[in-house]
């Protein structure tokens, strides 16, 4: 089974490529890249006017199985992704049982092989149950395959704890991701602290809650020497400060999700829980700095914190909902939209945010499009026009900030280990 | 089509004044010795309270049988919240016994916004979480206006905790919106400065002398301990920083007034001989409540 992708603009960071090409996948691996390449009895895949891609990597989702399955599965999650032009996705410990053992590690490795359209790389918990108390069998979960360890959503508090964590990290070659949040200064926050959550009686969370958190980890990341990571990164202080510790030669890495470099606080609709989420949105100015951030090079990533809730659970009083949003299938269209159309980045750039960022993170020997890496690709338009129907999406959840969005640009198919997992 | 009422923020100055000037109609009414109009005969109206109320509950209430209609009073201890229904499950079986308006109280801010995009039958705010108490305002509004010609170029003190203040919120837009000059005052844990871009004409300060001077009236908020999770500000002290005294009264304009949402606590905002004070005009607010209140159910409903 091989397939020839005839005539696309073939973007591959590693490579420094791009340029018109074909590329032929076989044997589940790319077999080549080159001009007018001839595969007999190939499919032909015509992707001309089109980008070809690596495979984009997803290094921060919620696919919620095990213990949320009303909410996303892993087979859902993986099929919103593969819309999404994703072919590997990391899905944060925070399911039930928490993902703080090599047996739940494995548990999600298999009902991945078996359920998912795309690769399935686990995220490890930092401490058991995420409680932030005792540490978790960090090389255990590495044994069984998973990729960083973090405790997303329970950020570690106790800077000792954090500390032993990094320590260890290293001594497996694992990166630390944090969500970084001060839960004594966020505390009963919905919404970040401004003009609006005022206006609206909403209880704030300032972004020194943020801020707090990622100058206490840069310190222990140096001290410890860790690879740290900032996930979903949304103030100006804190892209300033990794921006910094990156300047002095730190291994520290941040990404930033396609809600938080588009909508700002002002850009909420009121009360309306699917612009509810962690870290929040927050002002204009920290937007903007984000954006910025991704122009600088201090962001490596663009990850999605795709975070699926029901239904029930999203319509409910604003204080009551649960943090976060879907976005898996938006996130490429969004990062056009903001990036590209506006002249802010190159395609190279763009592709690299998706691809070898992430992969400098999380190792997944991935996000290459070379003679012999896997047959992971990715192809998608700068110009195709469509309308996000969020009733639609392959999530089992509907939470979207961005349901009837026209985009210009998204994901047309993708290709995961030498396959279509999707077609538009 | 629905149109109920869920903050000042949101209304144009006719449609307060037109609010002001029905509500104005229905005074006398209050001290006859037949109180009760056929306005809204045959209407229905329920009464949702999902916090504690005595004024408010009872002045809605009593405002909806002055008009003649019926008035069917729910509080959340005695509903189906205590079975575990969502709120928007026990709204849409109220909704199905077609009242022909909801007045409801909820300790979420936004709960009657949320609701209303998804009810057809018009939501009369009755104060929600720390956000906005509309009618509170605009009988605060008729109150003034009992006493000065019009809004304009008075300067309105809103003392205490206004962070979780949704009195001062909703008077902040409606007097705003007449171009009243309005300090805020309050310790800074209680007063955040995004407070200033409420609305035009605001200006906060952290001491209650500053706030005083030469005001035409004074609004004190109670501290309210419920919605603060932690200590905003040491209670031992507050009185001496921020509660209101007769000497205090010296600073402002010599026919300035005292206002009060209710419920006092004589010597922690405010003291006892500040309450009992004749220019304080907190009764004549709870008396306004039900005129202006039977404004906004004729408005909603008839």
């Amino acid at each position: 089974m091989s397939t020839l992708i005839k005539n696309g603009r073939v973007i591959d960071p590693a490579s420094g490529t791009d340029r018109v090409a074909d590329v032929l996948v076989a044997g589940g691996r790319i077999a080549g890249v080159g001009a007018e390449l001839n595969a007999p009895g190939a499919e032909i895949f015509d992707a001309t006017g089109l980008v070809v891609a690596p495979g984009f990597i997803d290094m921060h989702v919620h696919l919620r199985e095990p213990g949320f399955e009303h909410a996303e599965t892993i087979e859902s999650g993986s099929r919103a992704a593969a819309a999404g032009g994703f072919t590997s996705v990391c899905p944060m410990p925070n399911t039930k049982p928490v993902n703080d053992s090599a047996t739940v590690t494995s548990y999600i490795v298999e009902r991945a092989r078996r359920m998912a359209v795309v690769n399935v790389f686990p995220i490890g918990a930092i401490t058991k149950g995420s409680a932030g108390e005792e540490l978790a069998a960090i090389g255990n979960m590495k044994g069984a395959g998973a990729v960083a360890i973090s405790d997303d959503g329970m950020p570690v508090m106790n800077a000792r704890v954090m500390r032993r964590a990094m320590e260890f990290a290293r001594s497996y070659d694992l990166p630390v991701i944090q969500h970084c949040e001060d839960l004594n200064l966020s505390a009963g926050g919905d919404m970040h602290e401004g003009a609006k959550s005022v206006r609206w009686g909403l209880r704030g969370i300032p972004a020194a809650s943020e801020d707090v958190m990622v100058a206490r980890d840069l310190l222990l990341a140096e001290l410890t020497g860790v690879r740290y990571h900032v996930a979903h990164i949304s103030t100006k202080r804190s892209i300033a400060m990794v921006a910094e510790a990156r300047r002095k030669g730190m291994a520290v890495t941040c990404e930033a999700t396609p809600h938080h470099f588009t909508l700002a606080d002002e850009d909420m609709a009121p009360y309306d829980s699917n612009f509810k989420m962690k870290p929040p949105l927050r002002s204009g100015c920290d937007k903007g700095a984000v954006l910025d951030g991704i122009v600088a090079g201090t962001v490596s990533a663009i990850a999605t914190d795709h975070a699926p809730h029901a239904g029930s659970e999203k319509m409910q009083e604003f204080e009551r909902c649960p943090f976060g949003v879907i976005g898996l299938e938006t996130a490429l269209a969004l990062a056009l939209e903001q990036l590209i159309h506006t002249g802010k980045i190159s395609l190279v750039r763009l592709v690299e945010l998706f691809t070898t960022g992430p992969e400098s993170v999380v190792r997944l020997g991935r996000g290459r499009l070379a003679q012999g890496t896997p047959g992971d690709v990715t192809i998608f338009s700068t110009e195709i026009e469509w309308t996000y129907d969020v009733n639609q999406s392959f999530s089992r959840s509907r939470n979207s900030p961005f349901d009837g969005r026209k985009f210009r640009g998204g994901p047309v198919a993708t290709m995961v280990n030498g396959e279509f997992a999707w077609r538009r | 089509m629905k149109a109920g009422l869920l903050g000042i923020e949101e209304l144009g100055r006719a449609e307060i004044e037109a609010i002001l000037a029905r509500a104005k109609d229905f005074q006398p009414l209050q001290s006859q010795q037949l109180k009760k109009l056929d306005t809204l005969r045959g209407k229905m109206i329920v009464n949702l309270f999902y916090e504690a109320s005595t004024r408010t509950r009872t002045s809605f209430e009593i405002a909806a049988k002055r008009l003649g209609a019926d008035a069917v009073s729910i509080t959340a201890s005695g509903s189906s919240v205590t079975k575990g229904e969502s709120l928007v499950d026990t709204l849409n079986t109220l909704a199905a016994m077609r009242p022909d308006a909801i007045v409801m109280r909820h300790s979420a801010s936004g709960a009657p916004h949320f609701l209303s995009r998804y009810l057809e039958t018009p939501i009369i705010n009755a104060g929600d979480g720390t956000h906005e108490h509309p009618t509170q305002a605009l009988l605060d509004a008729r109150t003034i206006l009992d006493r000065r010609a019009s809004l304009e170029g008075l300067r309105v003190a809103i003392i205490g905790d206004i962070a979780h203040s949704r009195v001062a919120r909703s008077n902040v837009h409606l007097l705003s919106k007449f171009g009243a000059e309005i300090v805020l005052c309050g310790p800074v844990s209680l007063l955040p400065v995004e407070l200033a871009q409420l609305a035009p004409g605001v200006r906060l300060t952290t001491d209650i002398t500053d706030a005083i001077k030469d005001c035409d009236v004074i609004m004190m908020l109670r501290v309210q301990l419920e919605r603060q999770h932690e200590a905003a500000f040491p209670a031992s002290e507050y009185f001496r920083f921020y509660g209101l005294r007769l000497e205090h009264l010296d600073l402002a304009k010599p026919e300035a007034i005292v206002m009060h949402p209710g419920p006092i606590n004589r010597g922690r905002e405010l003291s006892s001989e500040v309450a009992d004070f004749q220019r304080s005009v907190i009764l004549n607010q709870v008396e306004n409540g039900i005129a202006v209140r039977m404004a906004v159910l004729e408005k909603v409903i008839g």
